[in-house]
């Protein structure tokens, strides 16, 4: 009578569906059609070659701090994939790929990893919010966007992306909290790719998954392989499906790595080994999705490779006008613009004194 | 006396305390194994073990509350928050627990912990990276806010900070970080907290700043003797709450001018304590208006702008030249 069990959810599903020797389920293979696959697939090249790309530039000194995103194209891009336009978008900082996927410029990726304000930006009238440093944060601003959206009676989801670290933070657990009191129409990302800095997801959490935290606070939550975007596309479509539908939100942890530095000011020598991260390796997302596309038929090596090549032409083309850009902007007064809807007259005073001090400046220059 | 920079400085007062008092514990993210993204806690966790030094998962709410917790309960917790920026989700923790505490408890119970952070921009960090936000926990009362100029002054002021009774908010400018090395004595050093400095001694004019300011203030100063054959006096707050004003009222009566810097905003920010300050303490000796140099009243850029926003030696050498004038 005073002891007896209370039933409690607590099976958990784990998903892969292409595994990194190439093994498919043919079952539980997603049926998209081939421009769906290479538009995939392309995305995630695309933020591979970016992303290398960045890390040189950053060598070079010709941008600053950034924090790559290599090992994690299939987890960020087999989840946006499945978000409509008109859906939200809120990502953390390293989603690199989903951004550009949502219709993010290079160009302002490269402009904001180089210290202007003007490239934090998706284009105008998109539903993606501005990367969020502050870990964590941004869980419960999609909660509050899907509120919204079911408010003002749309069939709109939010999907919010973080990573393994961020679920300890208090924002995280109130914000999964909140939207499962209120069934809102959100789908929580997390990518776990092992790793907050130098302190492994061992030690960040006593739970065995990341996952099973969904059930804490009444909601579905899964474990997927997050380098395997058939898997990952799979468990969000539901997700997102269920959202739309009415049925609330889901948590989605994907398993993934990440192979290079937490930014480029990192040395991840100083807390992992080389054998770790080569194990990684060859679980790399993109390979696997190759060879499946080549297998199933879809594109030939070939094919795959001319798409890499317009991929790097569209690289070196946006690094181009960055740097063209970057040389156009750069007028200190713009610090003042949008700060408020209104410069309130002592900000007016402080942009005027700044302006007469740039216009002394340019006389002593003159006078030289 | 060893050379350092003021990431060494720290290390030692931090290595130095916890090897004389076992109360003294570590806790942050990335401090162990990783050494902190700033290296200053390196090496510690080898000496001192996991039970000292804590890698704790993130969240900054709960290295906050955790460490009222272990300083009620008689340990001395040094938190590090990795960038300033993130303090803010410890806010509630020091406003609400650690600043009254003792207050509430009618002296039964203290908060002896200690908050670092680096502050502060001019290294091309990324958002939220690079802010200066010491008026907000120097408002707060119950707490102090410590602020060092200098590998020399961070080592001490951090002793003092530990073995200090009450929560003190350490900020860390971290473009001083490496910029220099200082000589710093291999035996105990301490300053107390709640005395600021003069850094430079001069008789016609008297700059108050602090932290990473500290450096262009003498910069200045040196430019106005060497071009109007100005002498100014330089005084170094170290200490932003309790706020010292004798050494400053002292100087400001004698040189009858005020120059104060700060790279924070202008508006609520120290510079309106201490001019207010100088105002009740200083008003008949004043010759000329009070001048500030501050950052604007504004987010601070990312760093493609940011040098147009900190205060910089032109600018203080402007704002002396101007109060020289009337
Ligand atoms: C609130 C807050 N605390 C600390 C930091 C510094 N920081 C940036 S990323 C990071 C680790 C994040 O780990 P995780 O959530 O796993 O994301 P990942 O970096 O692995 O993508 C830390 C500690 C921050 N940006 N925000
Ligand atoms: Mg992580």
């Amino acid at each position: 009578m005073p002891r007896s069990d209370i039933a409690v959810t607590d099976s958990l599903e784990y998903l892969s569906i292409l595994d990194e020797h190439g093994n498919l389920d043919r079952e539980l293979e997603p049926q998209l059609s081939a421009e769906q696959l290479l538009d995939l697939y392309r995305a995630m090249v695309r933020g591979r070659r970016f992303d290398e790309r960045l890390l040189d530039l950053q060598r070079q000194g010709r941008i600053g701090t950034f924090p790559p995103i290599k090992g994690q194209e299939a987890s960020q891009m087999g989840a946006v994939f499945t978000l409509r336009p008109s859906d939200w978008f809120v990502p953390a900082f390293r989603e690199t790929a989903a951004e550009i996927w949502r219709g993010r410029s290079l160009e302002s990726i490269i402009l904001y990893f180089n210290g202007f304000n003007e490239g934090g930006l998706s284009p105008e009238g998109r539903k993606d919010l501005p990367i969020a440093i502050p870990v964590g944060s941004q869980v419960l601003h999609a909660v509050g966007l899907a509120w919204a959206a079911r408010y003002r009676r749309t069939d709109e989801i939010a999907m919010v992306f973080f990573g393994d670290g961020a679920t300890s933070q208090g924002d995280f657990h109130e914000g999964l909290n909140f939207a499962a009191v209120y069934q809102v129409p959100a789908v929580f990302v997390c990518q776990n790719n092992q790793w907050a800095i130098s302190v492994p997801v061992s030690r960040q959490t006593q739970t065995p998954t990341l996952a099973q935290k969904a059930h804490a606070y009444g909601m579905p939550g899964i474990q997927v392989d997050g380098n395997d975007v058939l898997a990952v596309y799979v468990a969000a479509a539901e997700a997102a499906e269920r959202a739309r539908n009415g049925g609330g939100p889901t948590l989605i942890e994907c398993v993934t790595y990440r192979l290079m530095m937490h930014t480029t000011a990192d040395d991840p020598k100083r807390y992992r080994s080389d054998e770790e991260v080569d194990q990684w390796r060859q679980r790399d997302p993109l390979p696997r999705f190759a060879a499946y596309l080549q297998q199933k038929g879809t594109a030939t090596e070939q094919q795959l490779a001319e798409m890499e090549t317009r991929v790097l032409e569209e690289i070196q083309t946006a690094v181009e006008s960055a740097e063209k850009r970057m040389e156009e902007l750069g007028d200190p007064l713009d610090m003042f613009d949008h700060l408020y809807a209104e410069l309130p007259p002592h900000l007016e005073a402080q942009k005027s004194a700044l302006a007469g001090e740039i216009a002394a400046l340019g006389k002593e220059v003159d006078n030289d | 006396m060893t050379k350092m920079t003021m990431v060494q400085a720290i290390n030692l007062a931090l290595r130095q305390e916890m090897a004389n008092d076992d109360r003294v514990v570590l806790l942050g993210e990335d401090i162990g194994r990783d050494g902190g993204v700033f290296r200053v806690t390196e090496g510690l966790i080898d000496t001192f073990g996991t039970e000292r030094v804590l890698d704790t998962p993130l969240a900054e709410s709960a290295i906050a509350g955790m460490a009222v917790g272990m300083a009620i309960y008689g340990l001395r917790p040094v938190c590090e928050i990795q960038f300033s920026g993130f303090a803010y989700h410890c806010f509630h923790q020091l406003e609400n627990h650690a600043a009254r505490l003792r207050w509430r408890s009618q002296g039964r119970l203290s908060v002896p912990m200690v908050l670092r952070a680096p502050y502060g921009g001019g290294v091309r960090a990324l958002e939220h990276h690079s802010e200066s936000r010491e008026a907000y926990w120097a408002h707060t009362p119950g707490l102090k806010m410590v602020i060092p100029s200098g590998p020399r002054s961070a080592r001490a002021l951090m002793v003092a900070a530990i073995r200090d009774p009450d929560p003190v908010i350490f900020y860390e400018a971290k473009g001083l970080y490496r910029a220099f090395r200082e000589e710093v004595p291999d035996e105990e050093e301490t300053i107390p907290i709640g005395r600021s400095r003069i850094v430079r001694e001069g008789r016609d004019l008297t700059m108050i700043a602090y932290g990473a300011m500290i450096r262009p203030a003498l910069e200045a100063a040196e430019e106005l003797r060497a071009t109007d054959g100005v002498e100014a006096e330089v005084i170094d707050l170290l200490t932003i709450s309790p706020l010292d004003d004798t050494l400053m009222l002292q100087s400001v009566t004698r040189t009858g001018r005020a120059v104060v810097i700060h790279e924070a905003p202008r508006s609520f920010g120290p510079g309106a304590e201490i001019t207010t300050r100088l105002m009740e303490g200083a008003f008949y000796y004043l010759e000329a208006p009070i001048a500030r140099v501050t950052g604007y009243d504004l987010i601070i850029p990312y760093f493609s702008r940011e040098k147009w926003f900190i205060p910089n030696v032109r600018r203080i050498v402007d704002a002396a030249r101007r109060t020289l004038v009337s």
